[in-house]
């Protein structure tokens, strides 16, 4: 293997259903359901995919769910919106762990 | 002053030639058309019937989409004539064809445009007019939008995107706002309302990938469009870009034809296949030839089967079922949920 990530090992992802076919249906079951149209738009649900796609930085999902989402009608501005909604997440989720920082610090230290 | 040359034929692109648009689709190397359809167990397409006559009026237009499957622009002066148009009419006089699909370039710019409306809805036929909206706001056109209530055409109008960006990025620089402008014009004048002033949207990708669902673009546009802009339409269509004319073009100045055709092979749908446009229509061209669909007509392919070169030999000799000439674009009308004038093919898809 020359790499972990390959683009086309993305139109073999099927092939994980290979071994243990009855999970891999519910999965895609499960799956297809989640972003149909639904209170959200496809659309929407895409963005939000797409997002979450960045926060995990998955390439694989950065690849399906940056086409899902043209294909859906969003534009690049909507995108990059999604993206930066990812990157304040997870900006704001490692900042706010500084609560635990100062309590331990208030804890031990003198300040 | 004449117009600058801004399409692939007025610029002396090798593109602008069809010849050269079919040899570099068939260098992508993906299959033959009819042999996928073999693969699939599906029958070569057949023409059994005309419900829809679709005319292509002439090349010109006042826009120059980055899309455009016909190469129009205001620099293109092939415009249908007088005699062609009245066969035309002559044709849907005397056979029970239940529509007549007027396209182009911009089709309103046409002198035999009004000519073709009136005769056809004289005849009771509906009409319908594959319309730029832009069209609408131009000096000389003042009286369009009343015309086309007038007599009760329905008006198919291209809007990507319900975003200036996307909508822009593909039709031209403040297309999206005069776009909506001429909407305006439409809904003040009842249409769009689910009355007989039926209002279609044509979404299309603003790049090189299949549209998306058609219902959900559909409910995504009749919000965005009501809540921002008050305006209301009767349905939407996707259609796929065809890999011809100037998104070939784009396809090539990118190194993508390859890939994007494969990835319609590898999107065919045996359902869309077998609900394509070309079974049931008739192209004629702003020459008074024929061909099976609009794509083909721009390709310069002609009917097969010894049918009818001309509407004149079609007048003289009648209508007959044909077999369609295939060639690799016909990938664009089968892939995914399938695409035609009348948008997805397939929407359970």
């Amino acid at each position: 293997m020359d790499s972990y990530y390959r683009p086309e090992d993305l139109e073999r992802f099927a092939e994980v259903g290979r071994t243990k076919p009855e999970l891999w249906e519910r999965f895609m079951a499960w799956y297809e359901e989640v972003f149909a149209d639904g209170a959200l738009a496809a659309r929407e649900k895409a963005l939000i995919a797409l997002g979450v796609a960045h926060a995990l930085q998955c390439p694989y999902c950065i690849d399906a769910y940056t086409r899902k989402s043209l294909e859906h009608g969003a534009d690049l501005e909507q995108m990059t919106e999604a993206i930066h909604v990812a990157g304040a997440i997870r900006g704001g989720a490692s900042l706010s762990h500084g609560v635990q920082m100062r309590t331990v610090a208030q804890t031990l230290g003198m300040e | 002053m004449r117009p600058q040359p801004v399409t692939l034929r007025g610029s002396g692109s090798p593109l602008g030639s069809a010849a050269c648009q079919l040899e570099v689709l068939g260098r992508t190397g993906v299959e033959a058309f009819d042999d996928v359809l073999a693969r699939y167990g599906l029958a070569p397409i057949e023409a059994a019937s005309i419900e829809v006559l679709q005319v292509n009026v002439g090349r010109l237009c006042n826009q120059t989409c980055v899309h455009c499957h016909v190469d129009a622009g205001p620099d293109r002066t092939e415009q249908m004539t007088r005699e062609t148009a009245d066969r035309c009419l002559e044709l849907l006089a005397r056979h029970p064809i239940g529509t007549l699909d007027l396209t182009g370039g911009a089709p309103e710019l046409n002198p035999q445009f009004r000519r073709l409306v009136e005769g056809a809805r004289r005849l009771g036929r509906r009409v319908i007019d594959r319309c730029n909206l832009t069209v609408l706001l131009l000096a000389g056109q003042a009286d369009l939008a009343d015309f086309l209530a007038r007599h009760e055409v329905e008006v198919v109008a291209s809007l990507p995107s319900f975003r200036a960006r996307g909508t822009d990025a593909q039709r031209g620089e403040r297309v999206f706002e005069k776009s909506i402008r001429a909407l305006r014009m439409l809904c003040e004048r009842g249409y769009g309302q689910g009355g007989r002033l039926r209002l279609v949207l044509v979404h299309n990708p603003v790049g090189m990938f299949l549209p998306g669902s058609q219902a959900s673009l559909e409910r995504d546009y009749r919000r965005e469009l009501e809540s921002r802009y008050g305006i209301v339409f009767d349905e939407l269509y996707t259609i796929t870009n065809m890999p011809i004319s100037r998104f070939l073009d784009f396809l090539e100045r990118r190194g993508q034809t390859a890939r994007y055709l494969e990835r319609l092979v590898r999107a065919f749908n045996p359902a869309a296949a077998a609900g394509v446009m070309c079974r049931t229509h008739l192209s004629v061209g702003w020459d008074g030839r024929l061909y099976d669909c609009d794509f083909n007509q721009m390709l310069e392919l002609p009917l097969t089967d010894g049918a009818p070169a001309t509407i004149e030999e079609l007048l003289a000799r009648g209508v007959a079922p044909r077999r369609v000439a295939p060639d690799r674009h016909c990938f664009g009308c089968t892939a995914g949920a399938g695409s035609s004038c009348g948008g997805a093919l397939d929407c359970a898809t």
